[in-house]
């Protein structure tokens, strides 16, 4: 997933292979897409169009799903993935805060991709962990119980391990 | 088995958040295997002490809270090797009072009953506890008719918050015209802050699976889909596994227990959008569109899925008609109130010392819910309100704890009982800010098809940001009310039709706390950022450097030993420093900066 795909060189084979899998499955084209961003991290413009090709599929009602659902990505990530959690719980707890001081901390705001690409940071509905409240998740491991100076310290951490 | 202790961990995902996996692993290469046996399971339903590991052995049954790599070793060598439990850690065992035992003595699990009990990758963990007799019962003993009729005696109500009649939704697909007809395990559990149904999937994935299994025996249905949050990834993977487990036991596929019925399961990740919990958006994006609801009539029962008549059932409703039909209508009728009978699920979060997965009878009031079950409020403040129903819900206030939860009180209350999240509010909790946090949430999600849902919510929204900036006007309570109902009225689905309620049943209950904020410019609970604005107090402050230390931020700024400044533009609000200085040298200052 490290390096940029623009187009849909070296990864036809990929969508094409995610594609036939699904081949006998009514209303197929979001558990395809689905796979796509599982294989590729997110969803290439290129893909799409390959996609609409396929009969009773067209671009536009695709762009109109991807753009729908939140869980689509049209841009890559990068490597390592913050989730924060805004569920009622975390939010009581003080996720505002905790979302600031890791924005702050990294250097971007909610929802974006540091320049160099390493760390993403997005606000999610509820991880359903709201005993631990208030919670993140770096690349799927939960982080609970957290105040603003654990999360600082949790970023500046993976900050220096990225630039290793 | 006999001699040897059974040794549980707890692995639903609240308890591999808290590192159960890790307590698991060592427990698995430190236990002595011929003294006990270790087991999976699944949410064992104590969330605040997570991870749990629970013993069972020839004194009793001992489940231990907060368990570490280091407790866990100390568990293994006294209570394991040399049989004496410690008591001190244990937070349930009938062989003795603990502080927390009212957590679970209090509940009546039918749902739960094998949740950390069985494990959930193991069908016949399942079977061991009388799993797919229900099933069985159903398609060997019984007409579908006869199975709708036992659906109704039990009384069993939609538990996915709406609580119409299942055996009616049921009667109707099976009477509607057409084929092939569908059932749908709706496990799009979408509230913030509701978890049940998450933990039924990972904990007793085969009970959905069974629920399903009789739901399409009695409609008349060959195919399932079970729409499930792909932010459930744990959830999905023992579906799944059970799903190929149930295959091989012949209890999904052609010719369940000989007779001629064939049924079988496919998985639908659903892709986040809160939306698809509603049923007609649901189908739409098992379809493959986006999710956007349609009018009804005609119902899903007559025209589903596809066009075909199409029965969907949440993910509790399901669980619950597979224990009716192995134990009984009466297991689920003999509890309850006149109208609402049976249990209910909730997921018990927020300022509560102990939160997690309950099970009560319908019936139990909000103070036994708080108090007895969750030992009351976590912090030193006073219970303010509950929060039931996640965005679609409302807040009750703590005069009003003695209400009673079931379907009726609640909606009378303003509220309604959703899907299951329960979250309580103590007196640092701004209840205007609360409601603004769920109509931000179901502002976002709106699928923008009716305009008062997309503009409406919308309008609200901005009406609350300003009474939360201060600059709130006298006019916009009622604005507040006249939108929201007509949000209710001119909306087609669920979603906008509810999204007004956190607003309307908060200026209803909390209406002194909205003009706090318009007419006196000020934040009773201290919570609205630009309402407050942290203060340190130069006489009292020693320039002991802790809060700059401690500021997450770098806004508190001084040199040592002098007394130190907080920089306002950079402070986020988040109190560390209030909380870090022991000098009582920060204050915190009430109303908009140029009132002050």
């Amino acid at each position: 997933m490290g390096e940029k795909r623009t187009a849909l060189e070296g990864i036809e084979d990929v969508i094409d292979a995610i594609i036939k899998r699904h081949a006998d499955k009514r209303g197929a084209a979001i558990p395809i897409l689905q796979d796509i961003q599982k294989e590729l991290g997110y969803i290439p413009k290129a893909a799409l169009y390959k996609i609409s090709q396929l009969p009773g599929m067209n671009a536009s009602d695709l762009y109109g799903i991807v753009t729908f659902y939140s869980q689509f990505r049209l841009q890559p990530m990068g490597e390592v993935m913050i989730h924060v959690c805004h569920g009622t719980a975390c939010h009581l707890a003080g996720a505002e805060e905790i979302t600031c001081v890791i924005c702050e901390t990294a250097g971007i705001t909610d929802g974006e991709t540091s320049p160099d690409g390493k760390i993403t940071v997005e606000k999610v509905a509820c991880l359903g962990c709201c005993s631990l409240a208030p919670v993140i998740t770096v690349n799927g491991e939960t982080y609970g119980r957290l105040t603003p100076e654990k999360a600082r310290e949790l970023i500046k951490n993976i900050k220096k391990e990225t630039e290793n | 088995m006999h001699n040897k202790k059974a040794v549980k961990v707890g692995l639903a995902s609240c308890g591999i958040a808290a590192g159960a996996n890790k307590v698991f692993d060592y427990l698995e290469s430190h236990l002595p295997k011929e003294k006990a046996e270790l087991k999976k399971t699944g949410c064992i339903g104590m969330c605040f002490k997570e991870p749990l590991v629970e013993i069972n052995d020839e004194k009793g049954t001992f489940i231990y809270g907060s368990v570490d790599e280091k407790r866990a070793e100390r568990i293994i060598r006294e209570h394991l090797i040399q049989g004496n439990p410690i008591e001190e850690w244990i937070v349930y065992s009938n062989t003795f009072e603990t502080e927390e035992r009212d957590y679970l003595k209090k509940q009546h699990r039918i749902l739960l009953k094998n949740s950390g009990k069985i494990d959930p990758e193991d069908i016949d963990s399942y079977l061991q506890v009388g799993g797919y007799e229900g099933l069985k019962r159903a398609v060997t003993a019984m007409s579908p008719d006869e199975v709708i009729l036992e659906i109704e005696k039990a009384v069993l109500r939609g538990r996915g918050g709406a609580g119409f009649p299942t055996h009616l939704k049921w009667k109707f697909t099976r009477e509607a015209k057409g084929k092939p007809k569908y059932v749908i395990c709706n496990a799009d559990e979408g509230d913030p802050g509701a978890f049940m149904d998450r933990s039924v999937l990972e904990s007793d994935p085969h009970s959905v699976l069974e629920g399903m299994a009789i739901a399409a025996y009695a409609i008349g249905a060959e195919k399932g889909y079970i729409y499930v949050r792909a932010e459930y990834p744990l959830a999905i993977r023992r579906l799944k596994i059970a799903i190929e487990q149930a295959r091989s036991q012949g209890f999904l596929g052609r010719d369940i227990f000989n007779k001629n019925f064939n049924f079988d399961i496919e998985i639908r990740e659903g892709a986040g959008a809160f939306v698809c919990g509603e049923e007609t958006a649901l189908m739409a994006s098992i379809e493959g569109q986006r999710g956007m609801p349609r009018f009804k009539p005609p119902f899903p029962a007559q025209k589903g899925l596809w066009g075909k008549p199409t029965c969907i059932n949440n993910v509790e409703t399901l669980a619950a008609a597979a224990r009716i039909l192995s134990q009984g209508a009466e297991v689920f009728s003999s509890c309850g109130t006149e109208k609402s009978k049976g249990t209910k699920i909730f997921a018990l979060a927020g300022k509560i010392k102990r939160g997690g997965l309950i099970e009560i009878p319908m019936g139990t009031t909000i103070r036994e819910i708080v108090f007895d079950i969750g030992g009351g409020i976590s912090s030193q403040k006073a219970f303010k309100a509950v929060q039931t129903g996640g965005p679609s819900g409302g807040c009750i206030p703590a005069h009003m704890a003695d209400l009673t939860v079931d379907y009726e009180a609640l909606k009378e209350a303003g509220a309604i009982m959703g899907s299951g999240g329960l979250i309580v509010m103590d007196e640092d909790t701004c209840m205007v800010d609360v409601a603004r946090f769920f109509l931000k949430f179901t502002t976002g999600e709106s699928c923008g098809k009716c305009t008062f849902c997309r503009i409406g919510t919308y309008q609200m929204l901005h009406i609350l940001d300003r009474i939360c900036s201060g600059h709130g006007e006298p006019e916009d309570l009622e604005l507040l009310e006249d939108l929201g109902e007509k949000i209710i009225k001119g909306s087609l689905c669920g979603l906008g039709q509810t999204a007004p309620n956190p607003v309307l049943t908060t200026i209803k209950y909390f209406r002194e706390e909205y003009e706090a904020h318009i007419y006196e410019k000020r934040c009773p609970a201290g919570k609205c950022r630009d309402l407050v604005e942290y203060r340190i107090i130069p006489e009292k402050c020693i320039g002991c450097g802790l809060c700059s230390k401690i500021c997450p931020v770098n806004a508190v700024e001084g040199v040592r030993k002098q007394p130190h400044t907080i920089n306002v533009r950079k402070c986020i609000k988040c109190g560390s420093c209030a909380e870090a200085c022991r000098f009582d040298a920060i204050e915190i200052a009430s109303g908009l900066s140029e009132g002050r």
